[in-house]
């Protein structure tokens, strides 16, 4: 009998080390002779230097090296851009260590390896940079006009690229609407902030010229090449490892962060181990961020509330360099007509570099800040005309008899945007059964009579998930029967390799106990990229399910000649493969492992092992989505909201494991949470970061999320084997638009109007009394 | 952040601590629980080149209540005081207004003494004892001396100790049968220092409305402030009609907070006249009027 593992609440099996304080993260990596780096910041937005001098630094008992730009060489040419855009007109990467010009408060200057992190920040004080500052470009609007400082001297403008996606006849739909929207959208998002910052540990064997890197990172195959790409050696002498990494959420993968090349040139040029441990105030200035787009929209809708088209025209903050590409700008783009059937979208980015920490995607890349620009543009029509705003959702929804629904636009990895697979008219009415959006709507008038304030508010969310490039696992089974699965793409906390588990045992028959999950080491499996974009599960487990099949097949042949039987008349069960009929003929699959490798009697050309890699690229990638649901009540005194109810309605295919889902769900949704009301990165006119403490940077604890009821539609993804779609990040994306229209809704007598995110307690209060947002 | 070298001293005697500061002036700084005065060392912010932990001075960490008040240690842990049964029946107020500093985790190392030491403008404990009307003994080289709470807090993270003074003890008088109190916060989240705290006591008295108030408020500006327009309102008019709304209102008129990365001057303001009004009513009520 085949036991069923995919759809099964397995236990991860991650949890007993990482509960217990066994697991082995950046930090708890000790190397003998380790020494320890400290790298110094610039501390203006914008200046030049022509001189470092580290004489007292180096004077320093203690201190080993002070690295500048100059010691470098080839290994600070400028970093990779790792996604093209039609649109670019300047495209900028960063160097490992600033040559003489800085552009953002924390760019790296020099690093500092010494005895101890102590010894290497009090070195840190002593070195001298003859900076002269200049005028910075800080404020996004700002910098994006004509005569603005530019980031970048060798440019004529900071608008770094501009980008249109144009779909439909936008001339007609204005032309045929009774109401335009026009507005100014303002969604804003902090940065991931994961509990472990980043962190990079190097050892260079001199004997065996090679060199070792763990590293935070999300990507640990690609950084390999570039890193050994700037160090100038060969990629068979590099090994990256991701240890245990204490969440990703999209900050860790950069390829490469300053840190990842000179920590491995350091403990090379030293000879000698060398761990860098990012702190709390370097992730906050040193690492990337997520931050503001101003949407300049017009939306052309009937009065009977169908929308015909949308006008966007938008900025994106692109911070100072922009080696990522503008993925967030592409991706918001990409999603702005969300779930519904809107027949002419025209849009227009424009991506633009400001003397601030470069923004690269976190949870749900951009896909927050398109969504709360449609979904809270459908409330303010709805208001207009009068109409519910679950009601004009209703009436533009795509319809399953309509899929597949091509919506025209084109997502990262240049994935077109085909709905398929789901129910949206479905999911919207559990949800507002689940919220009792009518009895809310019901109790209203008697409420505010009593000064209660209680509103409820919905967004819809549609998400590319599963997109290129490729990812590759390979299966192999052991003599001992044990299955060794590996694959390039490696875990920051999401449970892969339960899940990976899973899918293997599931298809060999055989207990997920006797499966062994490697991943993340660039010396074990060196293809495909990293974990983002809610990939792994329909990327990585695609190919696991491919490899383990391939598996079966070859188990069921070499079974079938040590049997002497066909394989059609073979089953494979309890890891073993049996006779049909006859379960006492029967051959392990260990054995057919061990047979599999006859050393005396190969034929050259063969491959031995019981073993397969399958290498999986979904072209189409695969869409998730859901609605969230948000009832809140606002104390219109203090501008204090409290959450009273939150329900996620989602689906996203077959779940692998249901509990991991509801982990990644709960997880996202606060961080979406967090975006939605908490979190905001503030800077002062010159450019100086003014939050780079968790006493500024407000990340809500347990305390502030409300209790979270889940509700799973399981609607089968046609696109890959496993029926899957992504849900890493769905959580996070329309937690701000579910927020601002029930807090809208709430202040409906005020009349108030949200146009911005975070809505803080004072913009609450500046909404009830009409006053200019602070 | 890492702290810059500095030495460490860590005496069992209250008279060694004090002979310490004494030996090295302004360089050297008590260490109580840590949780205010690591961070600043962590940022380089404070550079003290000695420190005196505080910590195994047995002496200093007593809870009792003797003749009426309260006597309080300076390094009773600010968990300790907060569980305390006498505290919790002579003087709620106290007993609130510590489930509202920071988190468990922190309580269980952070003293009350070190709080008032420390005078962040918007923590709980100096508005709390200043409403009380505590008592702060002080002991230097020269001895000791008592310093009343309305004249220990001098401005943001000021108070009236000399860098060579240990705090070594506070002293809650006892409160009046009948006394209504309240303590109101509005923070951003569960456990961070307060935007705007109100700490309300409404003593039977032979004023005109039979009450006797105090309104202290925090968060707005360099520390607690007494409200004295909210308590004369209160005083003249007591608690009835729109009294407690108009002290709200005195309140918020006498406050002068600035903008700040995390509230604007006028949101303070609302706060301030909304919090005093609940925190007076809620007082009135347990005063049972
Ligand atoms: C995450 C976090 C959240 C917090 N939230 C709050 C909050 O909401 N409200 C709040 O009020 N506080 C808050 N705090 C601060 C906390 O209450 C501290 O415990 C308190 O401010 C200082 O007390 P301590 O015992 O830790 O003193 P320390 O940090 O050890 O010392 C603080 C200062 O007082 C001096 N000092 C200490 N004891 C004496 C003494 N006996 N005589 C003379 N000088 C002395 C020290 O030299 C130092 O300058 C928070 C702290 C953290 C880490």
């Amino acid at each position: 009998m085949t036991t069923q593992l995919i759809g099964e609440p397995v236990e991860r099996r991650e949890d007993a080390r990482l509960l217990t304080g066994r697991a082995r993260f950046i930090d708890d990596i000790h190397l003998p002779e380790m020494l320890h780096a400290a790298v110094l910041r610039s501390p203006h937005a914008k200046a030049r230097f022509t001189r470092i001098d580290a004489s007292a630094a180096l004077a320093l008992p203690g201190v080993h090296a002070v690295i500048t730009h100059e010691d470098l060489g080839s290994a600070n040419a400028p970093m990779p851009l790792l996604n093209e855009d039609p649109g670019f007109i300047y495209p900028r990467t960063h160097q490992a260590l600033a040559p003489g010009q800085v552009r953002f408060v924390g760019e790296a200057v020099a690093l500092v390896v010494a005895d101890s992190r102590y010894l290497a920040e009090d070195a840190l004080d002593l070195i001298e940079v003859d900076y002269v500052p200049e005028p910075a470009a800080v404020d996004l609007a700002a910098a994006a006009q004509p005569g603005a400082p530019l980031v970048h001297d060798d440019t004529e403008s900071n608008v770094a690229c501009r980008t249109a996606d144009n779909t439909g006849d936008i001339e007609s739909a204005f032309a045929a609407a009774d109401f335009v929207l026009r507005e100014e959208l303002r969604p804003e998002r902090g940065a991931a902030q994961p509990m472990e910052t980043r962190g990079v540990v190097a050892r260079y064997d001199a004997s065996l010229e090679q060199l070792t890197i763990w590293d935070t990172t999300q990507a640990p195959v690609s950084a390999r090449g570039v890193i050994a790409d700037k160090l100038g050696m060969a990629e068979a002498a590099v090994t990256v490892i991701a240890p245990d990494v204490g969440g990703g959420f999209g900050v860790k993968i950069y390829l490469v962060y300053p840190e990842e090349v000179l920590v491995p040139f350091a403990a090379r040029m030293l000879d000698r181990p060398v761990k860098w441990i990012e702190d709390r105030r370097e992730h906050f200035i040193g690492s990337n961020h997520e931050r503001l787009m101003v949407h300049r929209i017009e939306v052309a809708a009937t009065k009977d509330g169908r929308i015909l088209g949308i006008k966007d025209h938008f900025l994106y903050d692109s911070g100072a360099y922009c080696p990522y590409g503008p993925i967030n700008a592409q991706c918001a783009q990409a999603i702005l007509p969300g779930p519904y059937k809107i027949p002419a979208v025209h849009s227009t980015y424009e991506a633009v570099y400001t003397n601030t920490p470069t923004v690269s995607p976190y949870r749900g890349a951009g896909q927050p800040h398109g969504n709360f620009v449609t979904e809270t543009a459908m409330n303010h029509v709805a208001c207009a005309l009068g109409l519910d705003a679950a009601e004009i959702r209703r009436r533009n929804l795509v319809r399953p008899e309509d899929c597949p629904w091509d919506s025209g636009r084109i997502f990262q990895g240049n994935t077109p945007f085909i709905h398929r697979d789901s129910d949206y008219p479905a999911q919207l009415a559990k949800a507002l059964d689940a919220l009792d959006y009518e009895g809310v709507k019901r109790s209203q008038p008697a409420e505010r009579e009593q000064g209660i304030f209680r509103g409820a508010g919905i967004a819809f969310f549609v998400e590319g998930t599963g997109i290129s490039p490729y990812e590759g696992v390979e299966v192999r089974v052991e003599p001992t029967g044990h299955v060794h699965v590996t694959t390039g793409y490696p875990s920051q906390g999401q449970g892969h390799h339960t899940t990976l588990a899973q899918v293997v045992a599931e298809t060999l028959a055989v207990a997920p106990e006797q499966v062994v999950v490697e991943s993340g080491r660039s010396d074990r499996f060196a293809w495909g990229v990293g974990t983002f974009a809610s990939r792994s599960a329909v990327v990585g487990g695609s190919a696991a399910l491919g490899a383990a099949k391939a598996v079966r097949a070859r188990a069921l042949d070499l079974a079938s000649d040590e049997l002497e039987v066909a394989p059609e008349d073979l089953v494979l069960e309890d890891g073993a493969v049996h006779v049909k009929g006859a379960p006492q003929m029967a051959v392990t699959l260990g054995a057919l492992a061990y047979a599999a490798n006859p050393i005396n009697t190969l034929t050259s050309g063969a491959e031995p092992g019981l073993r397969a890699a399958d290498y999986y690229r979904s072209p189409d990638g695969a869409i998730a989505s859901g609605v969230h649901g948000a009832v809140v009540v606002v104390d219109v005194a203090t501008g204090m909201v409290e959450i009273e109810t939150y329900v996620v309605v989602h689906d996203c295919g077959v779940m692998i494991n249901p509990t991991i889902v509801e982990g990644q769900i709960l997880g996202g949704t606060a961080q979406g949470i967090g975006g939605a009301f908490y979190e905001k990165l503030r800077f002062d006119d010159d450019g100086q970061p003014l939050v780079t403490t968790f006493m500024d940077y407000l990340i809500p604890t347990a305390m502030e999320i409300p209790s979270i009821e889940i509700h799973h539609m399981e609607s089968r993804c046609s696109l890959n084997p496993l029926g899957v779609k992504g849900v890493g990040e769905g959580g996070a994306i329309p937690a701000a638009a579910a927020f601002a229209g029930a807090v809208e809704d709430a202040l409906e007598p005020f009349g108030a109007t949200v146009r911005a995110v975070p809505l803080d307690p004072p913009a609450i209060l500046a909404l009830i009394e009409g006053r200019a947002e602070s | 952040m890492k702290p810059p070298p500095f030495a460490y001293e860590c005496p069992t005697e209250v008279a060694d601590a004090v002979a310490l500061l004494a030996a090295h002036g302004a360089d050297a700084r008590p260490l109580a629980g840590g949780q205010s005065l690591v961070p600043l060392l962590n940022f380089r912010l404070a550079r003290p080149a000695v420190l005196v932990d505080l910590n195994r001075i047995a002496a200093l960490g007593h809870v009792t209540v003797e003749n009426g008040a309260l006597r309080i240690g300076a390094m009773a842990r600010q968990a300790a005081v907060e569980a305390d049964p006498g505290v919790a029946r002579g003087w709620p107020l106290l007993t609130d207004a510590i489930s509202h500093i920071a988190h468990p985790q922190i309580r269980n190392r952070g003293t009350i003494g070190g709080s008032l030491a420390h005078n962040d403008p918007a923590a709980e404990l100096p508005a709390v004892m200043l409403a009380l009307d505590a008592e702060m003994t002080a002991l230097g080289p020269e001895g000791t001396r008592t310093v009343p709470s309305g004249e220990f807090f001098a401005g943001t993270m000021e108070t009236a100790l000399a860098p060579d003074e240990l705090l070594t003890e506070i002293r809650v008088p006892e409160l009046p049968e009948g006394t209504g109190w309240s303590f109101r916060e509005a923070a951003r989240r569960q456990g961070d220092f307060a935007l705007v705290a109100v700490a309300v006591l409404l003593r039977p008295s032979g004023s005109s409305s039979g009450i006797d108030a105090r309104v202290v408020v925090t968060g707005t500006g360099d520390g607690p402030q007494r409200m004295r327009e909210a308590e004369a309102v209160l005083a003249e008019r007591g608690t009835g009609g729109d009294a407690c709304e108009a002290a709200g209102n005195a309140a918020a008129q006498a406050s002068e907070p600035a903008d700040d990365p995390h509230a604007p001057a006028w949101y303070r303001q609302r706060l301030v006249a909304a919090l005093t009004r609940r925190a007076c009513r809620e007082a009135a009520m347990r005063m049972g009027r």
